[in-house]
C-alpha cells in the first residue's frame, strides 16, 4: 500500500493535468476530455514507470454523460492505474484518440465507437465493429432493441 | 468518384488481389473472415472482420445478477472456461472482502493448470494440423481427452463447466480427483517426449515456422499482446507472476519467456508452459488440504458496494480482465471483459505484411485465437 500512495505523490507532481486520487484498487487520475492525449503521453514517457502498456479502454454511459476508462501498466515495475475522462456532450461525444501512442487503442476505440457511439478525433479507421452501420448504440442506456422482443423481467 | 480514388487506380492501390479467408475457413478455428490483400503470393494487408459470433454478453450481463454471469463467461474463451469463471469469481469476492477455504483456491488452481494443458493440447493438435501435419491431431486430442474425463467426472460437463461460482464451488469434486489428477500427469509426462519427437524436431516444421512472423518485445506492447504469444516476444506479462491471486503467490514456478518472437519461439512457450503447468499441479496436489468444504458463507443474492472494480487474470490465451461498475443493485450497472484474443487478433496485419499468404496459417496459428472471445 505504501508504494502505491507513493506512486500516488509521483503522479501529481509529475502530471499537473488532472485530478490524482487513490481508488479502492489503482491510483486513478481524472482529466478533462481535452488534456487526455497530452496526459496519455506523459504517462506513456514517465521516467522510471512508463505506463507502456495499455492494458484496456472502455465507456460507460451515465446518462448525463460518458465517462472513459482507461487501464495502464508499467511493464517496469507492473504497477497497474486508471485514467478517466468524463464526456459531458451525451448526445454526440468526441474525444481525442490515442491510437498513435498505442496501436492496439484503434481497435479498442472502434469497439467504444460501435457500441456507445462516440467518436474518436484522428482516429485512422473510425467504421463499425460488430455491427452493421445503420444499427444503433446497444450499449447506450436509452438503447431500445426493436426487433428482439423478448425482454428479461427485472 | 473522388480524385482519391482515382489516384489510387493510377498507382495501381487497387490493383491488388483480394481474397477472403474465411469466416468457414478451417484454419481460422472460427467464424473469422480475413481480407487478404496480395500481391503474387506476398501479402500486403490483412484486414481482419469480426462480429459474425457477437452476443453481446456485456449487455447481457447488464440484466443479470453475478453468479448468473458467470455462465455467460463460459461462452467467451470456451478453452479456459474455468479462468473465466474464475476472474468474475474474484472480483465479486475481493468487493465483497470474502475470504473463501483455502482448499477451494487450491481446487481452483487446479483447474486452472489443468485447463491450460488442455487448451494447449487442442492448440498443438490444430496447429501441426494447420502446417499439414495431420497426426499431431490425433496425439493431441488423444490426450486432451484424459483431462476432459477428469473434468466430466467431477462436474458431467466437458467444455463449458460454469463450475467456480462467486464464494467458490458449485460442488464438491469427485472424490477421484486427486487420484485422477495426479495419474494424468504422470501418463502425460511420458506423453511430452513423443510430442517432441514428433512435431518439435521436426525438421520440415522448423522451416516453415523459424524466422516467420517475427514481433519484437516493443510491438507485444504496443499491440497488447499478453500470454504465450507476448511471452514468445519476451514481454513478461504472466498475471500469475506480476499479479497474483488465489494461491499462486504460495507456489513456485517460472515464467516462459523467449526472446525470438518468431513462430517457433511462441510454440516453443507453450510447450514448455504444458511442462511447467505439471510442475505447478504436482505442488498444488501435494498442498491441497483435505476435507469437503468447497464454498464461503454467501447470501443468495449478490450486492456489491457502489463502486468500481478491475480483476486480471491469467488464461490460457493471455490477460483476462474484468472490469465492473456497480451501483449496489443486484445487477452490474455496467461489465466490460477485456479479452486477450482481441489484442491478440489485430497484431496479424504487423505480423503477415510482407510475408508469404502461407505463412499467414502459421502466424495465426500462432496467435491461438479462439473467436468466441474475440466477439463476445
Amino acid at each position: 500500500m505504501d508504494n502505491k500512495t507513493d506512486l500516488v505523490e509521483v503522479l501529481s507532481k509529475l502530471i499537473p493535468l488532472g485530478k490524482v486520487t487513490m481508488g479502492n484498487q489503482y491510483p486513478e487520475i481524472i482529466v478533462d476530455p481535452d488534456k487526455l492525449h497530452e496526459t496519455a503521453l506523459a504517462l506513456k514517457n514517465l521516467k522510471n514507470t512508463p505506463f507502456d502498456f495499455l492494458i484496456d479502454v472502455t465507456a460507460v454511459d451515465f446518462v448525463t454523460h460518458f465517462l472513459l476508462v482507461f487501464h495502464f501498466e508499467s511493464t517496469n515495475t507492473h504497477e497497474v492505474i486508471v485514467l478517466k475522462t468524463q464526456l459531458e456532450d451525451h448526445d454526440s461525444p468526441f474525444v481525442d484518440s490515442v491510437s498513435d501512442l498505442w496501436p492496439t487503442a484503434e481497435f479498442q476505440e472502434r469497439e467504444i465507437f460501435d457500441l456507445f457511439g462516440i467518436r474518436f478525433n484522428n482516429h485512422p479507421d473510425l467504421r463499425r465493429l460488430f455491427m452493421e452501420d445503420d444499427y444503433g448504440y446497444p450499449l447506450r442506456k436509452d438503447f431500445k432493441d426493436e426487433i428482439n422482443i423478448i425482454e428479461y423481467p427485472n | 468518384m473522388s480524385e482519391e480514388i482515382i489516384k489510387n487506380i493510377m498507382v495501381g492501390e487497387h490493383e491488388d488481389y483480394l481474397i477472403n479467408m474465411g469466416p468457414q475457413h478451417p484454419s481460422t478455428h472460427g467464424v473469422l473472415r480475413l481480407e487478404v490483400s496480395l500481391n503474387g503470393e506476398d501479402v500486403k494487408k490483412v484486414t481482419p472482420h469480426i462480429g459474425y459470433i457477437h452476443r453481446s454478453i456485456e449487455k447481457m450481463c447488464e440484466k443479470d445478477t453475478y453468479k448468473q454471469i458467470i455462465h455467460l463467461t463460459d461462452r467467451m474463451d470456451y478453452l479456459s472456461a474455468h479462468m473465466n469463471n474464475e476472474a468474475v469469481s474474484l472480483l465479486v469476492e475481493n468487493a465483497l472482502q470474502i475470504e473463501v477455504p483455502e482448499r477451494v483456491k487450491y481446487i481452483r488452481a487446479i483447474l486452472d493448470e489443468l485447463s491450460r494443458i488442455a487448451s494447449h493440447h487442442l492448440w498443438w493438435s490444430a496447429f501441426g494440423m494447420d502446417l499439414g501435419a495431420l497426426t499431431t491431431f490425433f496425439y493431441g486430442l488423444r490426450d486432451r481427452e484424459k483431462i476432459l474425463a477428469i473434468f466430466e467426472e467431477s462436474f458431467g460437463s466437458r467444455l463449458l463447466h460454469s463450475f467456480i461460482t462467486p464464494g467458490g464451488l458449485m460442488h464438491d469434486v469427485h472424490s477421484n480427483f486427486r487420484k485422477d489428477t495426479l495419474e494424468f500427469i504422470k501418463y502425460f509426462r511420458k506423453k511430452l517426449p513423443e510430442y517432441k519427437s514428433l512435431l518439435t524436431d521436426n525438421i520440415i516444421f522448423h522451416q516453415r515456422t523459424k524466422g516467420v512472423g517475427i514481433m519484437d518485445k516493443k510491438t507485444s506492447i504496443a499491440y497488447g499482446v499478453t500470454g504465450p504469444s507476448g511471452r514468445g516476444s519476451g514481454f513478461s506479462c504472466d498475471v500469475r507472476k506480476i499479479a497474483p491471486y488465489g494461491v499462486y503467490d504460495q507456489i513456485e514456478f517460472n515464467e516462459i519467456l523467449k526472446n525470438d518472437g518468431d513462430v517457433f519461439s511462441r510454440y516453443l512457450v507453450r510447450m514448455e508452459e504444458m511442462e511447467e503447468s505439471m510442475n505447478i499441479l504436482e505442488q498444488l496436489i501435494d498442498k491441497m488440504p483435505d476435507g469437503n468444504e468447497y464454498t464461503a458463507k454467501m447470501k443468495a443474492i449478490v450486492k456489491l458496494p457502489e463502486g468500481e472494480y478491475y480483476q486480471r487474470v491469467e488464461t490460457a490465451r493471455g490477460e483476462l480482465g474484468v472490469y465492473v461498475v456497480s451501483t449496489g443493485a443486484k445487477h452490474p450497472y455496467r461489465v466490460r471483459f477485456r479479452t486477450p484474443n482481441f489484442s491478440n487478433l489485430f497484431v496479424l496485419n504487423t505480423l503477415a505484411k510482407g510475408g508469404k499468404i502461407a505463412d499467414l496459417v502459421a502466424i495465426s496459428g500462432s496467435l491461438d485465437l479462439v473467436i468466441p472471445d474475440i466477439d463476445r
